[in-house]
């Protein structure tokens, strides 16, 4: 007998009798007054930056001035302008040399300060993991309470990947101190337009 | 058999500062615990269904495994599975071999530690990088994680810089945690971005859609997996969960049980590998099928591998994660090891106060001080406790039901701890190491409550 068999029927036989999966009441979740407010106060507290913004113009000023000093700046947003396309074919080797990013996100989590982001957002899976600073953009409106709203709006098996970002990269392996810019980005700015 | 744990433990506290140092970091990390939780009003509830959604898994099992393999394959990623330690360690070197793959990362996985993959392959020529730095100090060290969160907690920054000193040439006395943090980030991104294989573990694999999600904070497991050109996730088969929607209560619990953050950095989710990419899962059983079996144990299977019954432990807090000799240390660690080998595992039932503060901070409600007090019992009666013990037992057995033999042993206790204090206060007495011996009282309370209910009459 292969293993699986021999496993699931292992299973089958010791696994106790059936219970059906329980009833997730969202109504009993928490909710904030102001779910902006509560998601900044989050994403600080956990090492990122948000600003609040009224259009694109400043952030399409912000990524032509960061283009133009020279560093390797990767733009996935075509709101903003040209998208950097080529990303999808660079290698790990290439892209650890990309010093910033912009990615647009769909979900923003109040409770957590996390940011939900597809696949065909990141272009490249490794771009929001391996650029030096992570610019994500979301829109005050895709703000939702917790998780749980969150998962309603997301499909997590549309695209082959998918990811919450919450904050920048860290560690606390060594004696507790919190280091910010572990393996992945260093920073974490979120802009959120109103 | 049983003084293992003991003697461990007894090494780990000869550096007094040092324990202490353990007990009062990790105790912060239990109240940072006790702070996330407190801020949503419906924790209770989510611990509730956290372990509801378990009970709920555990009873349906096969069929999920199997809507889990199905959707998986359909996405287009390999399953293997694996009957225990040796298949899987067996699985991930053919794969290495097909490919004759040199460079190997991998992110946090306990089960690879269960396992004991690296050695494994490292026995085959075969070498694996670490890369969550408290692994990858520990690995430079040669030591086990002490903890399945925090693998370094039982090391000081002088330790890590000495380290980091020998294996990354970093400055001599550095101690500071951002330099050395980036010392390690310099040397793993070129691990990284040379890697043919990344190993990452699962945090929780969905039935429904046939993917699995990975949690971290550094970013490592991501680095890895989105670069190499093979990715192998290796899980416990107790890994699964039904639904994605079922992903919103446990990563609630998971990080604000840990470290008390409101969730981890990075929680990826895997569905499909990328154009070009292979990607596999080995399921594994190793000794939980037989778990499951075990009615009184079988929801030691609803871990999540958060460790706060590690940070709440007053024993672990003062003992240490390698004083627990395997794996996954702490009290769950301790239900968890009997059943893979009770004999070398029999002390770690008895490495604990039962105090059952485990319990109460459990995110999906597993009744640990309960299982370790019942592990106790079969352990007895299996025969795997120390002689010593079970005489001793066996004497207050005959004490406890002999009452007149019980009274005179009080009254000699009492009274020779009185006239020669030195019987007791010795270093052959136990009970008198680091604490002092209690004033023994003039009489006991049956004395005390017959004389003054007589009075009282």
């Amino acid at each position: 007998m292969s293993a699986r068999e021999n496993i699931l029927n292992v299973i089958a036989m010791n696994q106790p009798e059936f219970i059906e999966i329980p009833v997730i009441d969202s109504s009993v979740m928490i909710q904030y007054d102001d779910v902006y407010a509560q998601f900044k106060t989050v994403l600080e507290s956990i090492g990122g930056k948000t600003e609040l913004i009224s259009d694109t113009s400043v952030l399409k000023q912000q990524l032509t001035a960061d283009k133009q000093n020279g560093s390797f700046v990767v733009n996935t947003i075509s709101a903003l302008g040209e998208v950097d396309e080529q990303v999808a074919f660079l290698s790990a080797s290439e892209l650890e040399k990309v010093e910033k990013a912009y990615v647009k996100g769909t979900i923003g989590v109040a409770e957590n300060g996390a940011i939900w982001v597809y696949e065909s957002q990141m272009i490249n899976r490794l771009i929001p993991f391996i650029c030096q600073h992570l610019v994500l953009v979301i829109e005050k409106k895709d703000i939702v309470n917790t998780l749980h709203q969150a998962y309603e709006k997301v499909e997590v098996s549309k695209e082959g990947f998918g990811a919450f970002i919450a904050g920048p990269s860290k560690t606390a392996d060594i004696e507790q101190s919190l280091v910010i810019g572990a393996h992945g980005a260093r920073s974490a700015l979120i802009y959120v337009i109103e | 058999m049983t003084v293992k744990h003991a003697a461990l433990a007894e090494k780990f506290i000869a550096d007094e500062p040092r324990t202490n140092w353990h007990d009062e970091t990790l105790w912060f990390v239990r109240e940072k615990r006790d702070k996330a939780a407190h801020g949503l009003p419906e924790w209770e509830q989510l611990r509730e269904w956290g372990s509801q959604i378990k009970n709920a898994t555990l009873s349906n099992l096969a069929n999920y495994l199997k809507e889990f393999e199905e959707k998986a394959t359909a996405n287009g990623i390999k399953i293997h599975w694996a009957s225990d330690a040796k298949e899987h360690n067996e699985i991930v070197h053919e794969i290495i071999k097909k490919y004759g793959i040199q460079k190997i990362v991998k992110s946090k996985s306990m089960l690879t530690e269960e396992c004991h993959l690296n050695e494994y392959l490292q026995h085959n020529g075969i070498e694996v990088v670490d890369t969550d730095l408290g692994e990858r100090i520990v690995q430079f060290r040669k030591e086990p994680p002490s903890h399945i969160v925090l693998p370094a907690i039982h090391l000081k920054k002088e330790d890590v810089s000495a380290t980091f000193h020998e294996h990354l040439q970093t400055e001599k006395g550095n101690n500071d945690p951002q330099y050395l943090t980036e010392a390690a980030r310099q040397h793993l991104r070129n691990k990284f971005v040379e890697s043919d294989l990344a190993i990452t573990g699962v945090n929780f694999a969905i039935a429904e859609t046939g993917g699995f999600v990975v949690c971290t904070n550094e970013g490592n497991a991501d680095m890895g997996a989105h670069t190499a050109p093979v990715h192998i996730a290796c899980m416990g088969f107790e890994k699964l969960i039904p639904k994605a929607e079922h992903l919103s209560v446990f990563l609630r619990l998971l990080a604000r049980s840990a470290t008390g953050q409101p969730i981890t950095t990075y929680s990826s989710h895997f569905h499909k590998p990328r154009p070009n990419q292979e990607m596999h899962i080995v399921i594994v059983d190793n000794g939980r099928s037989k778990q499951l079996g075990r009615e009184d144990f079988r929801n030691s299977l609803k871990c999540i591998r958060c460790a706060a019954c590690f940070n709440t432990c007053p024993v672990y807090r003062r003992s240490g994660g390698h004083s627990y000799h395997t794996a996954v240390a702490g009290p769950i660690g301790s239900i968890l090891n009997p059943n893979l080998d009770m004999k070398a595992n029999a002390d770690l039932p008895f490495a604990s106060t039962l105090c059952g503060s485990c319990t109460n901070v459990c995110p999906v409600k597993i009744n640990i001080h309960e299982q370790l007090w019942k592990w106790r019992q079969v352990i007895v009666s299996e025969g795997y406790v120390a002689g010593s013990k079970k005489i001793s037992m066996k004497g207050m057995d005959f004490l406890f039901s002999n009452p007149k033999i019980y009274r005179l042993m009080g009254k000699m206790g009492r009274k020779s701890m009185q006239l020669f204090p030195f019987m007791v206060n010795n270093k052959f007495n136990v009970w008198f190491k680091q604490r002092e011996m209690p004033t023994p009282p003039k009489e006991s309370f049956r004395d005390w409550y017959l004389k003054n209910k007589k009075s009282q009459n």
